[in-house]
């Protein structure tokens, strides 16, 4: 538990990081942390998402998965601000190691050098990687 | 310290489900507390009682059924994670209409709450898996 940590009603409020490194499709990691998020904004927590490696294919725009026959939950990235999940950062080496900016993604994304990303890893409480 | 700990594969195709289970009996031996294993992913399949390990080989789900009696362990397989899996108790085979359950005993099935409570109560949330 961190000093930064704040009390609000009795309950703590941490800073919960998900880190999303894995493309969106080949194993079901993506979509079950997107799960998690999405369960897990109940919880009133401090929620950031990172997305690192071959995981900023996970926001690409134009998916379409009709020739693998499998669900396209590129969409429901786009509700997470329905649930106040607003924090969405992208690491900027991984995003130019594959030819993507921020155009190319479905969501508005803070951009993060690689310092920032670790600067950002640093200041969690509580850090899931998917 | 008040560990919770989250297991993201399976049995024996992957090391995370020994490792964590050789972790939480270390951290039990020191003194330490696991207030809750999550297992979640393909790690759902470290909770039924279906498993029939070769007799000279460990005995993975058996040996967290074990250690859960003996210090009271709370083993949490993800409902949705389980439903996708095949995993079921009582109340998800009279739920969906399944004609036989194979959850193994000391384990039950919850909701991904349990895993975002584990992370905002625990001191640690230590993930395994790749």
């Amino acid at each position: 538990m961190t000093d930064e940590m704040m009390e609000e009603e009795g309950g703590v409020i941490k800073k919960f990081l998900y880190v999303n490194r894995r493309p969106p499709y080949g194993t079901i990691y993506a979509w079950e942390s997107l799960e998690v998020v999405l369960i897990g904004a109940a919880f009133d927590q401090d929620v950031s998402l990172l997305f690192v490696d071959d995981g900023v294919f996970d926001l690409k725009k134009g998916q379409d998965t009709a020739g693998i026959e499998m669900k396209n939950f590129s969409p429901t990235y786009r509700a997470l601000e329905m649930y106040d999940v607003e924090k969405i950062f992208v690491c900027k080496e991984s995003l130019e190691a594959r030819g993507l900016t921020a155009d190319d993604l479905i969501i508005d994304c803070e951009v993060l050098e690689p310092a920032e990303v670790t600067d950002l890893m640093e200041s969690q409480d509580v850090i899931f990687n998917f | 310290m008040k560990f919770a700990i989250q297991v993201n594969e399976g049995p024996y195709q992957h090391q995370a489900s020994d490792t964590a289970y050789q972790f939480a009996k270390a951290a039990l031996a020191k003194g330490h507390e696991i207030m809750r294993v999550f297992f979640y992913h393909d790690g759902v399949n470290n909770g039924t009682r279906l498993t029939t390990p070769p007799q000279d080989d460990r005995h993975v789900v058996n040996r967290w059924a074990q250690l859960a009696e003996q210090h009271g362990l709370d083993l949490v397989v993800c409902v949705a994670a389980a439903q996708r899996r095949g995993l079921v108790d009582e109340g998800e085979a009279k739920r969906n209409g399944k004609d036989a359950t194979n959850i193994a005993p000391q384990f039950r099935i919850s909701g991904l709450g349990q895993l975002v409570e584990a992370g905002i109560q625990s001191d640690r949330l230590v993930v395994f898996g790749d």
